[in-house]
């Protein structure tokens, strides 16, 4: 019966959404492609007939819209025809992006959290930080992302270190609303039971007001996580990056390579998907450890 | 973290102010800058120690005030007095980067501007919440400015403040242009549309149940995913005009409208859906007068992260190749050029941009949602 009413409840929906996202696609892949098909068709000089344009139109070489599954077929090729190190496998660009925006996040969780305990702890900081931590998500931080990476570069730091911060500073936003959310979700309580143990400041902080706020503290993750890698996708536009999947999309775009560009967002995607699913591990890892439900 | 349970006497002495002392006497002992390759003392010059002296008596008349309150406000006039102090010596042609007199008094100015926040932000209202965020900010523009000129750190790296209004000043005519392009023409538009699909979309899905159960995990998917990366994509299929980054900011600002409005429209509760059952009214009635106000926080709510998400997608994707006008334009060409003070004028644009887009919503949403529980207790 359950899994009768999950397969109604759940698994059609999206079943059908899908198929008709997949139609749609293949639909706007014949429309968008057919010019190109046609004119490649005429070339040969050869009679050809409805069926030859719809052939053609899904085997462009360089397609306006690739069909899905060229995108698979080359995202396959890629990641098996060539060793993980080698930088015609996508693996290996996502392992560069995945580099920095977890090292991105890293740091972001260390500032995150330092900006939260300062908040909850010292007042001054409450009413005159936090408006400003609040007014900088307003800024399309994004945006300026090429030219973090070039005043860094001419300071002398290349490589990782400007795309991580980049993502830091996407990160520690949720992080340091989360946290402060949490820092303060301690039941009072418990705070008292802390007083009567006669314990300090210090020893409240680590053993009550940390494993509290722990919930928080991966919600944020959650969404750190996704926007850091976006941050790291788009630390390796400025011209010059040679690896990531922002430079491989950047590449794409240059020479026209349509069926790359789409093969790297899905790779994208997929490295996005798979680093939440990772954090949601963790929380439920730790979490089962820690005793809350 | 006020302790109920401890009793202390109250001494009169006054560790912060102490400290303060001390600096400011340390800093005596060290040069203010040098001037033509010479040690400049604080004797060497006539104005530096009425700096001093302001700052001093400024104190000094802070601890006799009637109030700690009036008498924070005569220390912050003695803290922005000495940070008045870098600006006059600048002007004079001294270099302050070997000045670590001047540079302990700031750190005593920095110090006691803090003492004042934190007598501030002990007092509930308006000066907590606008004057102290104000002065941090201030605060943090003015040592920006004094540590960018007095140590003269190249304008390639960080330029300063003033420099970069200057430049906001001088280049006026062209960041209007890059405005009117990317903002008033691709942003808005792809706003408007993005949102209003997202919207039109949710109240499908909420009359076709089965629409929604199969849309959300797919738009939960897309908050996943790095939906920016398809701007190649869209410059590809709409060219170089506001064509392709509007779609971009569609495609973007669509999802996050949708997951909202189908959020919102579900708080509406049992009660009130059966009291508009007893009026007899309607699908659309209940819509128009129950369920969308209730889902007004949400539906504000998807709009000012959509704000954020739009200038990005916008000017992310003038990245991938535009007209020769646009702030995305502006920011990658001149960073090659390394003009960086047109790119720094290019992102307080961005900025204020931003700000004022999210604060206009956030504006409206306490005007239209005054009644809203979530509202009370502000």
């Amino acid at each position: 019966m359950r899994i009768e009413a999950a397969l109604k409840e759940r698994i059609l929906p999206v079943a059908a959404v899908a198929l008709f996202v997949l139609a749609a696609w293949y639909a706007g892949a014949l429309w968008l492609n057919a010019p190109q098909a046609q004119e490649a068709l005429a070339r040969t000089g050869k009679a050809w007939g409805t069926a030859d344009l719809i052939a053609q139109a899904f085997a462009m070489k360089r397609p306006v819209l690739p069909t899905p599954d060229q995108v698979v077929a080359d995202l396959w090729a890629s990641l098996t025809g060539y060793t993980p190190t080698s930088p015609r496998n996508l693996l290996f660009h996502a392992g560069v992006t995945a580099q920095a925006a977890l090292a991105g996040l890293a740091m972001g969780v260390v500032l995150g959290v330092a900006l939260a305990a300062g908040i909850v702890y010292v007042r001054t900081l409450e009413y005159s930080l936090l408006p400003w931590i609040i007014a900088s998500q307003t800024i399309p931080i994004l945006a300026i992302a090429p030219m973090i990476v070039v005043i860094l570069g001419n300071a002398g730091l290349t490589g990782l270190l400007p795309k991580a911060v980049i993502c830091m500073y996407l990160c520690f936003f949720p992080i340091t609303v989360g946290m402060v959310k949490g820092l303060r979700a301690a039941d009072p309580l418990w705070l008292d039971l802390m007083r009567t143990y006669s314990a300090g400041g210090l020893a409240t902080f680590l053993k009550l007001r940390i494993p509290a706020s722990l919930p928080f503290l991966f919600a944020s993750l959650k969404v750190s996580v996704a926007i850091s890698v976006v941050g790291a996708i788009v630390g390796e536009l400025p011209a010059g990056a040679q690896a990531g999947l922002g430079a491989r999309l950047l590449s794409g775009s240059y020479y026209g390579q349509t069926v790359q560009i789409w093969s790297a967002l899905v790779m994208a995607s997929l490295l996005s998907v798979a680093l939440i699913a990772v954090v949601r591990l963790a929380e439920v890892a730790v979490l089962r450890h820690g005793g809350a439900r | 973290m006020s302790d109920p349970y401890r009793t202390s006497l109250r001494t009169s002495a006054d560790w912060g102010l102490v400290t303060l002392a001390l600096l400011a006497v340390a800093a005596l002992t060290q040069p203010v800058g040098a001037r033509d390759g010479a040690a400049l003392a604080w004797t060497g010059d006539i104005m530096a120690p009425m700096f001093l002296m302001g700052t001093a008596l400024a104190v000094v008349a802070g601890r006799t005030a009637p109030s700690k309150v009036k008498g924070a406000w005569v220390e912050l006039g003695g803290a922005a007095l000495a940070w008045l102090l870098p600006f006059y010596l600048l002007g004079e042609g001294v270099d302050l980067s070997r000045g670590w007199g001047l540079w302990l008094y700031l750190t005593a100015a920095t110090l006691m501007l803090w003492r004042v926040l934190g007598i501030l932000s002990a007092v509930p209202g308006l000066s907590r919440r606008v004057v102290v965020p104000g002065l941090f900010g201030l605060g943090l523009l003015l040592g920006w400015e004094v540590l960018v000129r007095g140590f003269a750190i190249p304008s390639i790296l960080l330029p300063a403040p003033g420099a970069i209004v200057a430049s906001l000043a001088a280049n006026a005519p062209v960041l209007w242009d890059d405005f009117r392009q990317t903002v008033l023409t691709s942003v808005l538009r792809g706003y408007l549309l993005g949102c209003g699909a997202g919207f039109a979309v949710a109240i499908l899905a909420d009359r076709v149940p089965f629409l929604a159960r199969g849309l959300l995990p797919l738009g939960n998917l897309a908050s996943a995913v790095p939906v920016i990366g398809i701007a190649p994509i869209m410059v590809m299929w709409f060219g170089f005009d506001w064509q392709s980054k509007a779609a971009v900011v569609v495609v973007m600002t669509f999802f996050p409208m949708l997951v909202n409005t189908l959020a919102g429209l579900h708080t509406a509760e049992r009660i009130q859906l059966d009291l508009m059952r007893s009026y007899a009214a309607g699908y659309w009635t209940t819509l128009w007068k129950l369920r969308l106000p209730n889902a007004l926080p949400f539906l504000f709510n998807g709009l000012k992260i959509n704000s954020t998400l739009a200038l990005i997608g916008a000017i992310v994707a003038e990245f991938f190749g535009t007209p020769i006008v646009g702030m995305g334009f502006r920011i990658s060409t001149e960073v090659a050029r390394m003009n960086l003070d047109i790119v720094w004028a290019t992102i307080v644009v961005a900025a204020v941009t931003g700000s004022v887009f999210y604060g206009g919503l956030a504006l409206l949403e306490r005007a239209t949602t005054a009644w809203h529980p979530s509202m009370r207790r502000r």
